[in-house]
């Protein structure tokens, strides 16, 4: 006699890139009903586990758009891991509030941002261990393959878990106009 | 400063200040002051007692007015891709480099700008373009250099060589409706069966819409002839900016009392004593000669009051000139044009017949469709309808263009097949026709015995022929890029999608899009069908659709084999911050691959 297999938990993995974590704060709003999602799913890479890198998973939310190139080997390692990505609030989808850089010139904003206390040269940080930003704000879907958008700034928590249990359930997410309208 | 004044005055007063001129009014005064200057436009307001918000929403709409300085010659290269076949991208360039210039680029001493518009109509005798609106055919490079030369001499534009402005008819073939009209017979013959006697034969002549929509012009007429109120108008829709097409054009030269005559008769079977002709701005030559038509008409009595002594038979024709805009020959479009507002489509219902221009009843018909009701005025419905085929009666113009020995007009009984065309315009070996414009169908050479009709393919009569070494792709990307510029910005998926459209287009020529942008592509062109505003929106995907239904290896050989590739060069995204850092460790780097 052997016991029932446990069922087969869906694996999430979530990141926040150019973001400032407010979706992932948002996706804490579903409040107890983290403990409905932890019996159908366990997290992989995420803020919440703090595992450093993703393993094969069902499921990748990334908050944020793309802004170095740390930000890169991320989402690609995401996208190389997981079925589904989801660009999830403004950022992910646009490049949000980051892309506002988008209109200056790279190398004028680091020039002007760092410079020498006593001589006033510039002095931009060179260190390898700084992942280099790229020249613009990218939004995901010009990064990598984007399955679907999760639009928002951010995306309430009913929101985020409308459109997870939609995923989780095999449904095609809908949004009802509540859950999108922002004003 | 005065001088201006003066300008925007005598605009005015020729217009009586009336605020529904006021594109005509923009157009007058940009003709002598080479643009829109912020204090012109106040004058303008001022003078129509509008804000000045509504004169800059129009001369930002409208693609031939500039708010800001363009040069005293504004050159534009029509960029439809028979120029392109014909290689006006070379000849583009070599003017560029002749006037020291960049693309839209205003010379230093104002003399000059070179930029590139929209199909301008003379597709079977481009490369073409347009000198303040006035066109320049079969460009060469020996022309280039001529014209350059004029330019910076500053030889007033009326001193140029009058063969620069050569227009050919190129008239291939001829039914009914391109013969000569002599000058009131139309209009005699349709008195003579009386008002309701000339609608009963529009009806039975079961003639319709040769815009493309096919919409039966006697329902038309019948259904602003029965809207209440006494003011009714007819629009002569002369603004065929479908790329391809240039019928219209022939027609107003060549065979305008046919055109003329008929307006007047769709006005005496309507009710209307006003019609306009809503001439495309890329056909500012014709203007003159037009207006001299009109004029000699009201001369001899076939216009104006009591025609041909017919008793409250009263009619009169204007000309309006558009300024640069595809979406104005939508008819709802057109009718917000001539109410001097920018040409964006209304809301249906109401539609035109019963609310049109004004608030009035108004037809708004093509210039081919008009010029039927003369045929019809004279032989009658049951006649015209021997033509043809059942459901599409008559004759219909195509206009040929591209791989071909003899481009041109060509006039056909509805039903003749696509190769009886190309036999008959000398195509070698054809790898498509693209029929209809931008908006229309492509066609494969299994397709050839298909017919033109309502019923099979319909078309406002374009037909592009595109032989074996032309590279379909490259076709559906000039119309991508064509319909992003075209767009009038008013509803999202027309406005967002086709520069979507045109951005996935240009990725994958450039080697970097994989099969998610297909499928995108596709995707992209059901919802606008599904969700635009208006007709162009929702064909505005058709031509990339079709080139991917029949052409997907074109495609396929410049996708990568991968699932996904960005836009753009990472690793040449980062190349800024690499210089300003001075960093070449392995971190400042990013392969191509993920």
């Amino acid at each position: 006699m052997s016991a029932a297999p446990d069922k087969v938990k869906v694996r999430l993995a979530t990141t926040s890139l150019a973001g400032c974590f407010g979706c992932h704060m948002s996706f804490l709003d579903i409040d107890e009903r983290l403990f409905e999602l932890v019996e159908v799913a366990e997290f992989d890479r995420s803020p919440l586990t703090d595992i450093k890198h993703c393993g094969p998973c069902d499921i990748a939310l990334v908050e944020g758009g793309v802004c170095n190139a740390d930000n890169v080997h991320v989402v690609r390692e995401l996208r190389a891991n997981a079925k589904i990505l989801v660009a999830v609030g403004a950022c992910a989808i646009n490049g949000g509030l980051p892309a506002l850089r988008n209109r200056f010139d790279i190398q004028d904003i680091l020039t002007r941002v760092y410079r020498d206390p006593v001589t006033d040269h510039p002095c931009v940080p060179n260190s390898p261990e700084l992942p280099l930003p790229l020249d613009k704000v990218y939004p995901l879907n010009e990064i990598v393959r984007v399955d679907y958008s999760l639009p928002g700034c951010p995306p309430s928590g009913d929101a985020i878990w409308k459109f997870l249990t939609d995923l989780i359930l095999g449904r095609m997410p809908r949004l009802e106009r509540s859950l999108l309208h922002y004003d | 400063m005065a001088m201006n004044s003066d300008v925007v005055g005598r605009a005015l007063a020729r217009h009586r200040a009336d605020p529904t001129r006021l594109l005509q009014i923009l157009r007058e005064v940009q003709e002598e002051l080479d643009w829109i200057a912020p204090e012109t436009a106040r004058d303008i307001a001022d003078g129509l007692g509008v804000p000045i918000t509504r004169v800059q929403s129009v001369v930002q709409f409208y693609s031939f007015l500039y708010d800001k300085p363009r040069g005293r010659y504004r050159v534009l290269f029509s960029d439809n891709i028979t120029d392109r076949m014909l290689g006006n991208a070379a000849l583009f360039e070599h003017m560029l480099k002749r006037l020291k210039l960049r693309r839209g680029q205003t010379s230093w001493d104002g003399a000059a700008s070179v930029d590139l518009t929209s199909c301008t109509g003379m597709c079977d005798q481009g490369p073409a373009i347009l000198v303040n609106n006035f066109a320049v055919t079969r460009l060469t490079r020996k022309r280039v250099d001529e014209i350059c030369e004029l330019i910076r001499i500053g030889a007033p534009l009326g001193e140029w060589p009058a063969e620069f402005f050569h227009v050919d008819d190129n008239i291939r073939r001829r039914e009914t409706l391109l013969t000569p009209l002599e000058p009131g017979a139309a209009l005699d013959a349709a008195i003579a069966r009386g008002r309701q006697g000339m609608m009963d034969e529009m009806k039975r002549s079961n003639l319709r819409g040769r815009g493309g929509a096919g919409f039966p012009t006697g329902t038309k007429f019948e259904g602003a002839r029965n809207a209440p109120g006494a003011t009714r108008y007819i629009v002569c829709n002369a603004d065929e900016g479908e790329p391809g097409t240039f019928k219209d054009r022939v027609l107003l030269n060549s065979f305008s009392t046919r055109v003329l005559e008929g307006m007047a008769i769709a006005g005496y079977v309507v009710g209307a004593t006003k019609g306009f002709i809503y001439l495309r701005g890329e056909y500012r030559h014709l203007q003159e000669q037009l207006q001299r038509d009109i004029d000699s008409m009201r001369a001899s009595g076939r216009l104006g009051a009591s025609i041909r002594g017919a008793p409250g038979f009263d009619f009169d024709i204007e000309i309006h000139m558009g300024a640069g805009g595809y979406v104005c020959g939508e008819g709802t479009a057109q009718v917000e044009s001539l109410e001097g507002k920018p040409g964006r489509p209304r809301v249906r219902p109401p539609s035109m017949v019963s609310v049109g221009y004004l608030g009035k009843p108004t037809v708004v018909d093509n210039v081919e469709t008009l010029a039927h009701c003369t045929e019809i005025a004279i032989e009658g419905g049951a006649s015209f309808a021997r033509r043809g085929t059942k459901t599409s009666t008559g004759t219909k113009l195509v206009s040929v263009s591209g791989d071909c020995e003899r481009p041109g007009i060509y006039e056909y009984q509805f039903g003749v097949t696509i190769g009886r065309i190309l036999q008959d315009c000398g195509a070698g070996p054809v790898t498509a026709v693209q029929i209809g414009g931008a908006s229309g169908v492509l066609i494969t050479p299994e397709e050839f015995s298909r017919r033109i009709a309502f019923e099979d393919v319909s078309t406002a009569g374009a037909f592009m022929v595109f032989g074996p070494d032309r590279d379909i792709f490259e076709v559906a990307r000039n119309f991508a890029h064509f319909f992003a510029h075209e767009s009038c910005g008013f509803c999202t998926p027309c406005r967002v999608g086709t520069a979507i459209q045109r951005n996935i287009m240009d990725k994958i020529a450039e080697g970097r899009g994989s099969n998610y942008e297909v499928n995108d592509l596709k995707r992209l062109a059901e919802f606008m069908k599904r969700t635009s505003h208006c007709g162009l929106g929702e064909t505005a995907g058709n031509a990339v659709r079709d080139a991917l239904n029949k052409f997907r290896p074109a495609f396929e050989r410049r996708l990568r084999a991968r699932d996904f590739a960005p836009a753009i060069s990472l690793e040449a995204a980062l190349e800024p911050a690499r210089r300003i850092t001075a960093r070449d460790d392995a971190e400042a780097h990013l392969d191509v691959e993920g």
